[in-house]
């Protein structure tokens, strides 16, 4: 375990309405580490990533960012506080053009290594449909989108739900080949997959969701197979 | 164990014994009451019913619509054309009024339902502005300056002026409680339960086989018919009729919808308790002049801001009354309740 | 002769027209809110005028520089503290408020101005005339009207599409919630618009006063022409709003020219004609 967590998410519950979604989770998360949190569908993964970017309400001290409480804070905050999350779905602006979905990314105007350029020499194909809508565009190209807009605010910690969502495996790995540039300037990343093969490959340490609770959390090289399949499945 | 389904409670067993005792204290007034009260009286049972049938377009049925002046200005106008060109006596004008706006609402509702949500309410605003300009048209009814009901006509209700006072008086009443009771039980019918699943997810009744559209065009025609018989009921006892008037958005429109809001949408007891605090409001600040109607707006505003489901839903929520029995309530046989008393509490 | 100045006539008048049209298709497109005050708050905006060029004696052009800015401040605030918290899936509840505001403005300024009708005066441009070609003569003060409508959409169409802050109204508009994860605070971002909004109004609403005799009680139908003017333009295009001002305003000036008592009602019946045949308005934005 980190010694002084850059992200400290400490029993944390969530809830839609009456329904409990997440019950005690809590995770931890070192400055440039990278995680990766699996689970089954409706685990809650998209939940406690929604609950650390400030969408759903939580508890104050349930989250510790930079050793500051942020939990259940306005989700702008949150942002301006550097998480930024880039959310199931990719959530483009449907009537915004590719550049402005990267700018609007960038009008928190934080300071650090991603703008504009750096965004199109991550991904060049963005900087050939820069001018168009970003719906026109090909699903892999707009989940490029959605990663380049939230690197766009500097962010120091990266939240991806599900970005291999839909695609096919060969784009998978496309945008997968990027996140070693991406975790080369020291931003930290949580993963969120169902597809636990591409995300061992990136993260140093798992965390395995079941109905809401953390069934299983360690070091990606020493967990099992078989211990990850029994922490999804709950066998 | 036997089951069955109830729509009635303690509560609203009560409250229809009391409804039942009031009505028939209500329909004494004349008796008991002066002239003045008689007017008030009428003028609270003409808003308790523009308010409720607001209240079944809008609460229930989804159409916020801000263009019910229309018909209680058509209504007002049906009742003078007939009195005035065809000599019909304004009594059998006012069920006229009912048909004929049922007629009108028709097409207008195949125009205006080609608007969704806030561009609805305002396209019937939009209608309610076209019908007062045309009524500003008709020279023969005093074009835009209005027309007053001729005496003869008058006279020809009741001779003296106390007896008319008394039978519109028990017209007006008749209507509103005609109106509520058609009300609960259209609620009760098979088109109350479509009502009640759009109320609470259109998107869901739907799925569940409720033609939408169909309900909320039946909801729209009958409204209407309603509100132009209470219009063409309250231009009655004023006698006299212009296009400012019986067109009024304020008087017809903005008023019923903070009445309903206030009391309580989507419950039937909302727009009584609306009006009464309505006139409550009205007597006691009427000196004020328009700084009372201004209190009104910040009244309104209020109480959407703090409490949505209106004064009646704080009850509802806090005391589980209703007086007009609409939920259906799976009971369980009395007789059966008595064999099985552990099951009882279940039941509830 | 006579239609050419009836229809230019009606041009003109249009222009004013897009102006109570723009605020209030603005903020339909970024929050989905329809302000049935919008028209009462045009009339407030006059009123501002009337006292600014009362209390220090200049004339209503010039009042713009301090009602323009105090709308918008008025807007602003209107929003943060009232209409943000109607906001929602439901629709009554902005509905219910708005027309609140508007009974309470409409009584208000009763209360403060009286019924009595005031004016704003102009001084020589009330009266001056240019003359476009043989025979046709505008009034300088309709033309310049026009001039402002058309360079007051055109601001809004920059704004709109060429500044961040445009940026932000689309992206808030397309999705609140992401938005918020751009560090766009939802609740500045509306307050920003309905400022933009009744920013418009106040130029709308001096010329308005300019132009005619105006009284508390004239809100509504001002409303009812801005509305008309965004549908029978089409849904989220200001130019198509222009457009749909305009012909609201031909609509008009033919039926005066027919009848002085037809005006209004000729513009309702355009409007509910083309509702009839083509509801999606004239021109609708197109998503590409
Ligand atoms: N908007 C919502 N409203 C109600 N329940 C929700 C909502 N979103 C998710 N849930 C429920 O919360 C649980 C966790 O969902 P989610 O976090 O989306 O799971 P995951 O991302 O792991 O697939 C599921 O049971 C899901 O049904
Ligand atoms: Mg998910």
């Amino acid at each position: 375990m980190p010694e002084s967590p850059l992200l400290a998410v400490r029993q944390l519950d969530a809830f839609y309405g009456d329904l409990q979604a997440l019950f005690g989770v809590s995770i931890e998360l070192a400055t440039a580490e990278a995680i990766a949190v699996i689970g089954a569908n409706g685990a809650g993964k998209s939940t406690l990533l929604k609950s650390i970017a400030g969408l759903l309400r939580a508890r104050r001290d349930a989250i510790a960012f930079d050793g500051v409480p942020i939990g259940g804070i306005p989700a702008h905050d949150v942002a301006a506080r550097g998480i930024a999350l880039v959310p199931e779905g990719r959530g483009l602006f449907a009537s915004l053009s590719v550049e402005e979905n990267l700018l609007i990314g960038g009008q928190l105007k934080r300071s650090g290594p991603w703008n504009l350029h750096r965004i199109y020499e991550l991904f060049p194909v963005l900087a050939e449909r820069r001018r168009l809508p970003s719906t026109a565009l090909s699903g892999g190209q707009q989940q490029m989108v959605a990663i380049g807009r939230a690197l766009m605010s500097n962010p120091k910690l990266l939240l991806c739900d599900e970005i291999s969502l839909g695609l096919a495996p060969i784009v998978v790995r496309d945008i997968y080949a990027r996140l070693p540039t991406i975790l080369g300037e020291r931003v930290s990343v949580v993963l969120v997959e169902q597809d636990i093969v591409q995300a061992l490959k990136v993260a140093e340490r798992i965390y395995c969701l079941q109905e809401g609770r953390v069934a299983l959390a360690g070091a990606a090289k020493d967990l099992t197979r078989e211990a990850i399949a029994a922490a999804y499945f709950g066998v | 164990m036997s089951v069955r389904v109830a729509f009635a409670s303690r509560s609203s067993r009560v409250g229809m014994a009391l409804c039942a005792v009031g009505i028939v204290a209500l329909a004494a007034a004349p008796f008991w009451g002066g002239r003045d009260d008689l007017a008030l009286l009428s003028e609270v049972y003409a808003y308790v019913a523009l308010a409720s049938l607001w209240n079944l377009l809008a609460g229930y049925a989804g159409l916020v619509s801000v263009g019910q002046q229309a018909y209680v200005g058509l209504g007002a106008y049906i009742l003078f054309a007939f009195a005035i060109l065809a000599g019909i006596s304004p009594l059998w004008a006012i069920p006229l009024a009912g048909i004929i706006a049922a007629g009108v609402a028709i097409p207008v509702a195949m125009l205006v339902f080609r608007l969704r949500g806030h561009y609805f309410a305002i396209g019937t605003w939009i209608v309610a502005e076209v019908f007062r300009l045309l009524a500003a048209q008709i020279s023969v009814l005093g074009g835009g300056s209005g027309i007053s009901l001729p005496a003869g006509l008058i006279i020809a209700i009741a001779p003296s002026r106390q007896l008319r006072d008394f039978i519109e008086y028990w017209i007006a009443l008749a209507l509103v409680v005609v109106i509520l009771a058609l009300i609960l039980l259209l609620l009760r019918s098979r088109y109350g339960l479509a009502l009640k699943a759009i109320r609470d997810s259109e998107l869901a009744a739907t799925c569940n086989g409720v033609d939408v559209m169909r309900t909320k065009f039946l909801v729209y025609i009958v409204t209407a018919a309603g509100t132009a018989m209470v219009g063409a009921l309250i231009f009655l006892q004023r006698l006299r009729t212009s296009p400012d008037a019986a067109f009024s958005v304020n008087d017809w429109t903005a008023f019923v919808i903070f009445i309903a809001v206030i009391g309580g949408l989507g419950r039937i007891e909302g727009p009584i308790i609306g009006t009464v605090i309505f006139f409550v409001l009205r007597q006691t600040l009427a000196d004020l002049g328009t700084f009372y109607l201004l209190m009104l707006g910040v009244v309104a505003i209020l109480v959407m801001l703090t409490a949505p489901k209106g004064i009646w839903g704080l009850v509802v929520d806090r005391l589980g009354w209703q007086v007009f029995p609409l939920e259906r309530r799976v009971v369980l046989d009395e007789r059966s309740a008595a064999r099985a008393p552990m099951a009882a509490t279940d039941g509830r | 002769m006579v239609w050419i100045n009836v229809i230019l006539q009606g041009v003109l008048v249009g222009g004013l027209y897009a102006m109570f049209a723009a605020g209030l298709s603005l903020i339909f497109g970024v929050m989905r809110l329809v302000n049935i005050a919008h028209g009462d708050l045009i009339v407030l905006a006059a009123y501002l005028a009337l006292v600014v060029t009362e209390t220090l004696g200049i004339g209503p052009l010039a009042s713009l520089i301090l009602v323009v800015p105090l709308m918008a401040l008025i807007g602003y605030a209107l929003q943060r503290l009232v209409l943000n918290r109607t906001l929602g899936d439901d629709l009554l509840p902005p509905l219910l408020v708005t027309f609140g505001l508007s009974v309470i403005i409409q009584n208000g300024l009763l209360a403060v101005f009286t019924a009595d009708s005031q004016k704003l005066h102009a001084g020589n441009l009330e009266v001056a005339t240019v003359r476009l070609a043989e025979g046709v003569y505008v009034g300088a003060l309709p033309l310049l009207q026009f001039i402002v409508a058309v360079a007051v959409i055109a601001a809004l169409q920059f704004l709109f599409y060429r500044t961040p802050l445009g940026r932000a109204f689309r992206a808030t508009a397309d999705d609140p919630a992401v938005a918020q994860l751009m560090g766009l605070d939802n609740r500045h971002v509306f307050a920003l618009a309905m400022a933009v909004s009744l920013a418009v109004v106040a130029i709308a609403g001096v010329f308005l006063a300019i132009r005619a005799d105006f009284d508390p009680s004239q809100g509504p139908a001002r409303l009812i022409f801005g509305f008309e003017a965004v549908i029978i333009g089409g849904l989220g295009s200001l130019w198509g709003t222009l457009a749909g001002g305009l012909i609201l305003g031909v609509a008009q000036a033919i039926g005066a020219h027919l009848d002085p008592g037809w005006q209004v009602l000729a513009g309702h019946i355009a409007f509910l004609v083309i509702l009839a045949i083509r509801p999606e308005g004239l021109f609708p934005k197109v998503r590409t």
